[in-house]
């Protein structure tokens, strides 16, 4: 799967849309491969605040629990709950319905430090695939 | 993320075939093993269905042969290797001398006409165990007896699942269903000699198979190819550990270990104190006179947790009671489970335990084990 050029990526293996003031956060095709079967998902609730580069929640997978880290700073405006009750569509669909939340963003600056497609690509490569 | 190149990592005979099969390979042991091919749900959950194929070409292997071969396993092991006839198989453990366990075992009395056993070992304690018998034969210079290692000779794979037998008969003129469980014989497979053990880790019927370690590579194409319409499939150590954990069977280094009482982790059915002297025995059979201080229990956690996992500690009113040797998410039953190591007086179906998942306690109830029986056992 080819990650899509609208977004925005982090080395942690999140991507980021960015609609005005508001972005939505999901994990990369690259990531949920390399986690395998999800089967449970931690994600803040509305209201909450998040901060650029540290964990906002947990993703795990029949091997192992990982930390999901924030792009931004802000505020939580929704979470997908849809994601929370059936982990695995993180695995089906990770750049569609298996968005993980989305954010009112604090310091819109923040979003320019963030990967180009083409960059992330490069930066995740396919050597384990 | 995934290096997978290591060059001092063995590999199996079967290694380019996973890679062909797109397995996701890693260290294990000092192997470089398949962890996973589809997906370790869809093979944990293909194995209970239909059949899969596994690569335990990492697995250790001895024969115990001479004339005081069964002296010297009786002194060595737990279980009772006296009781097997020609052919049968009995799970037991190679005891230290302080009544904990250098590792778990499988002893196979070899078939009518031979001399002797073969027993199987972890392959992460295989030195361990060559050096620990080594040294208790030094202890015993009288006991006429050779342990052998065979491995690099031998092959091993194991075809697992309630479609195994079906599959595997097509391959041999033996009558498979008349082979009772916990035994070994010689047959021919798809033309190959092997030993052939209705044994298996997980569970569910099926047969660990031990050819020539340079025709293992033909035995698993040809068991691949008869296995076709039964949609058998390579397996993982992946799945191969959450198959094993439903079926509570215990792994080397979380149930069990050089500090573990097998009656602590729920093994005493392996130990035969009445059999005879053997090394270790008046340490177990004190633990078990007096009852253990620390007990193994299955336990589930309530409700959409975080899975429980190795070293996780375990508490009852905020006070730590033990920790969790083996958890996962069980794809069969589709919640947590896990086993436990704890302060006996706290163990019991039905009672509450908390697991402490990254900081913050989980709530559990203490079930009864195995997890997964499959029907007709």
């Amino acid at each position: 799967m080819s990650n899509p050029e609208n977004l925005k990526y982090t080395k942690t293996h999140e991507w980021v849309l960015v609609d005005g003031d508001v972005v939505t956060v999901g994990m990369t095709d690259h990531a949920q491969s390399e986690l395998g079967d999800i089967t449970y998902l931690e994600l803040p609730e509305s209201g909450d605040s998040v901060a650029a580069g540290e964990a906002f929640g947990v993703v795990e997978s029949v091997k192992a629990a990982s930390d999901i880290y924030s792009p931004i700073d802000g505020e939580v405006i929704e979470r997908n709950a849809d994601a929370v009750d059936a982990p695995e569509i993180v695995n089906e669909a990770p750049y569609g319905k298996a968005w993980l939340i989305k954010v009112k963003v604090s310091d819109p600056s923040q979003i320019d430090a963030l990967l180009s497609a083409d960059e992330y690509t490069e930066f995740a490569g396919d050597s384990s695939h | 993320m995934g290096d997978t190149t290591e060059t001092s990592l063995k590999r199996t005979p079967l290694y380019d075939r996973h890679v062909a099969a797109g397995a996701r390979l890693i260290p294990f042991s000092g192997w470089e093993m398949p962890v996973q091919y589809e997906g370790i749900l869809a093979e944990h959950r293909r194995v209970r269905s239909h059949a899969g194929l596994f690569d335990l070409g990492h697995m250790g292997q001895v024969d115990v042969v001479g004339p005081d071969a069964l002296a010297f396993l009786q002194w060595t092991t737990t279980n009772d290797v006296s009781r097997l006839e020609p052919g049968q198989a009995a799970y037991g453990m190679l005891p230290n001398d302080d009544g904990g366990v250098v590792d778990d075992i499988f002893v196979y009395r070899k078939p009518e006409g031979q001399d002797g056993y073969m027993v199987v070992i972890n392959a992460a304690n295989i030195e361990r165990d060559l050096a620990r018998w080594a040294e208790l034969k030094a202890r015993r210079p009288e006991f006429d007896v050779e342990v052998i290692f065979l491995t690099d000779h031998l092959g091993m794979i194991a075809i697992q699942g309630p479609k195994a037998e079906a599959i595997t008969q097509k391959l041999t003129s033996v009558d498979l269903a008349a082979v009772p469980y916990f035994s070994l014989l010689d047959a021919e497979i798809a033309g190959i000699p092997a030993r052939v053990g209705r044994t298996g880790y997980t569970g569910e019927d099926g047969f660990e198979l031990f050819p020539a370690k340079e025709q293992v590579g033909e035995l698993w194409d040809a068991l691949m190819e008869a296995g076709k319409d039964e949609e058998i499939a390579p397996i993982g150590l992946g799945a191969r550990d959450t198959l094993r954990l439903e079926a509570r069977m215990p792994l080397y280094g979380q149930e069990l270990g050089d500090t573990i009482s097998p009656y602590e982790a729920g093994l005493g059915w392996a130990v035969k104190l009445d059999k005879g002297d053997f090394v270790g025995r008046e340490h177990m059979a004190k633990v078990k006179e007096e009852g253990p201080k620390r007990r193994t229990v299955g336990f589930k956690t309530i409700g959409k947790t975080g899975a429980p996992r190795t070293h996780y500690e375990v508490a009852v009113d905020g006070t730590v009671i033990g920790e969790v040797t083996s958890g996962a998410f069980s794809p069969t039953l589709n919640e947590n489970i896990g086993l436990a190591l704890i302060q006996a007086e706290y163990a019991g179906v039905g009672k509450p335990l908390q697991i402490i998942v990254r900081g913050k306690p989980v709530d559990a109830v203490q079930v009864k084990v195995p997890f997964y029986k499959r029907a007709g056992k």
